[in-house]
């Protein structure tokens, strides 16, 4: 099954419809389109990460109580904190590649 | 919902909240430099990693019903629930990877209709895409309420504002930013609402006594030793579910489940949307690994709050089911988390509309006004259709979400109505891929008949004619009615009708792969661990090793 799908890769559709958009594209989509999608998610957690954390620093017993017992912002914080850090540097260390030509191109 | 849900949020928690409205916004301007074309617009160019493409494509279905349902439903049936997860999702997703994507994908469609309209003709194309249409639109107004009612209770906002709100920054990110706006949000949504989950989970855990104190609790509640199991029970209806593993392996693991992940468009866009075969294969076997573990933040929270909020179970007021998640968020959560958990239950919401508008406009246009009112013109005027059908689903799926304020136990209603639109159109999918044969008329009336009896089935039920022991009940009847009406109507009619040639149905159905096609994979695609094969392999036996302690 696996071997046969591999073979429908890439390549004309028989239908004018859809080879019109198809042309569209391979016609412009030279430009790098992509913005990458980590750096934001690294970013906004970041973020939360520190605006969480920071208040589990001064967390009122009250507070510590209805968590149960849990320093539950300051936890949250850190594991949002470190999370944000490590999607900053996966994108950092495996920058988004340009889109690369088809090699159905001409 | 009263105002005992209301929330004790403080500025920081709105801060948390306002941060994440501008990060989505901001995503949605961030993609627009992206678009010069109608398949950037609808289909992100086709150039989208499959690890973005499969976190959307979970995400996609984290909507409303989903977080909120099966909390409820962990509270009201216990484990059984985890039924909707290992069997009603992972093997299908499995299966769209694996057997139907290289379908999908190698005939270059852009959406579930257009397949239809090449595997079989123009009517049967037309008779899905009005019907994919209408029902995403209704589904777009009742996420949409859902989480006006979320906000209301939990936020006290009005709940006219609370809809307006929601809908118009969902409007913004997909008109400007298209399918990329809402598949990045998407993946950003999956993250926040993995991060507003999992603390209610592990305070709610420490309150009970961590895992071993949650199973002796749940023995002594109403569920009792039935809400620790999975099978046991299920050799006969007598079980908090209602079901007979003939039932959950069939009507749920098969019909309703394939019918859902195989040929819902919402979901299938995020793999059309992949930069080549091997990622939109792995597209939804990614995002089965997810899938896998999301009754951990969904159905153990439901059975904490069974056991922990009193009287839950009420059949009106505060301590509905559905509220499970939201009271356990006001008993348990300090200002902090709490405004996170606030962010990812208002990230879920707008994930799940997204979807159903996204998918929506895509087959607005390509499917019904370029296929059938304006043909030839430039690309450009598409995308401008696009944007406008975005407008016109949100505007109308506000108009929807007031009707749906009309109605006590609409979501209800229309789950069961469109699982069972759904149970036709897988039947009329398979037995168009894998039998050749099979002729465009029969595929019309295949399709046209099993939506009838599906239709039938739910109405003479509704309408007492017929009885079921559940809901639930009913729609595994209606889906498998309708699947064997789909194969005994396309039996009948194909013999009868003249059949397509081998040339018109190249690269569409089995056993006629399209030689002329090269190959598109990239440096790296061939390693072991990207195998889409092994990927699904794995994730479907962890789905059956997982039901090892339920069992």
């Amino acid at each position: 099954m696996a071997d046969n799908a591999d073979r429908y890769q890439g390549g004309e559709a028989h239908d004018p419809l859809v080879d019109e958009t198809e042309d569209a594209r391979e016609a412009s989509s030279a430009a790098a389109r992509l913005f990458d999608i980590r750096r934001v998610i690294g970013g906004l957690f970041v973020a939360y990460g520190l605006i969480v954390g920071l208040m589990g620093l001064f967390d009122s017993s009250a507070e510590i109580d209805k968590a149960q017992g849990l320093r539950i912002n300051l936890w949250a914080g850190a594991v949002m904190l470190v999370f944000g850090l490590l999607m900053l540097l996966w994108q950092r260390l495996r920058p988004t590649e340009a889109p690369p030509a088809r090699s159905d191109d001409s | 919902m009263g105002s005992g849900l209301r929330l004790n949020m403080n500025a920081l928690d709105y801060l948390i909240l306002a941060l994440y409205f501008v990060t989505v916004l901001g995503v949605g301007f961030a993609a627009r430099r992206a678009i010069k074309t109608s398949v950037d617009f609808f289909l992100s160019g086709r150039s989208l990693p499959a690890w973005v493409t499969g976190l959307a494509f979970v995400s996609a279905n984290l909507g409303a019903l989903e977080i909120i349902g099966m909390a409820a439903n962990g509270a009201q049936y216990g484990i059984m629930t985890v039924h909707y997860y290992w069997i009603g999702a992972v093997p299908a997703m499995v299966f769209l990877g694996i057997v139907m994507m290289p379908f999908y994908y190698g005939s270059k469609v852009r959406s579930v209709p257009e397949y239809l309209r090449l595997r079989f003709n123009r009517p049967t194309h037309l008779l899905n895409a009005i019907s994919f249409a209408v029902a995403q639109v209704l589904i777009a107004g009742v996420n949409l309420y859902a989480l006006a009612l979320i906000m209301q209770a939990l936020l006290g906002w009005p709940l006219w504002i609370a809809i307006v709100v929601g809908a118009v920054i969902v409007l913004a990110y997909i008109t400007v930013g298209g399918l990329s706006g809402a598949i990045y949000n998407e993946v950003l949504q999956f993250f926040v609402i993995i991060a507003g989950l999992v603390p209610i989970t592990v305070i709610g855990l420490v309150k009970v006594g961590g895992v071993s104190g949650l199973m002796d609790a749940v023995r002594e509640s109403k569920l009792g030793e039935a809400g620790l199991h999975a099978w046991q029970g299920t050799g006969s209806t007598d079980n908090p579910l209602g079901a007979h593993w003939l039932g959950i392996v069939f009507g749920l693991g098969f019909v309703l489940s394939f019918g859902y992940w195989t040929t819902n468009f919402a979901e299938v866009q995020r793999a059309l949307s992949a930069r080549n075969m091997s990622a939109a294969r792995r597209t939804p076997i990614i995002g089965a690994y997810p899938k896998l573990l999301i009754p951990l933040v969904t159905v153990i929270p439901g059975l904490i709050a069974l056991i922990t909020v009193k009287g839950l179970g009420a059949d009106q007021g505060d301590l509905v089911y559905n509220n499970a998640i939201p009271l356990l968020m006001r008993d348990l959560l300090p200002n902090g988390v709490l405004g996170i958990a606030v962010t990812g239950l208002v990230a879920s919401f707008m994930a799940g509309m997204a979807a159903n508008v996204s998918g929506f406009n895509t087959v607005f246009t390509y499917d019904i006004w370029q296929a059938y009112f304006r043909r030839d013109r430039p690309d450009e005027y598409y995308v401008k259709v696009g944007r406008i059908a975005t407008v016109i689903a949100v505007v109308v799926g506000i108009g929807t979400a007031f009707i749906a304020a009309g109605f006590s136990n609409i979501m209800n209603y229309i789950q069961a109505l469109f699982s069972v639109f759904n149970a036709p159109l897988f039947g009329t999918f398979i037995i168009g891929m894998f039998w050749r044969r099979m002729s465009a008329l029969a595929g019309f009336w295949s399709l046209l008949s099993g939506t009838v009896v599906a239709i039938a089935t739910y109405l003479l039920y509704k309408t007492g004619v017929i009885s079921f022991n559940s809901d639930l009940e009913e729609s595994f009847w209606g889906a498998g009615l309708a699947f064997v009406t789909v194969a005994v109507v396309a039996a009948i009619i194909t013999p009868l009708t003249r059949p397509k040639t081998n040339d018109e149905l190249t690269g569409l159905v089995y056993g006629l792969s399209d030689t002329t096609l090269a190959d598109d994979s990239l440096a790296g695609d061939a390693a072991w661990y990207r195998s889409p094969v092994l990927l699904g392999v794995v994730a479907v036996v962890l789905a059956a090793l997982f039901y090892i302690p339920v069992f």
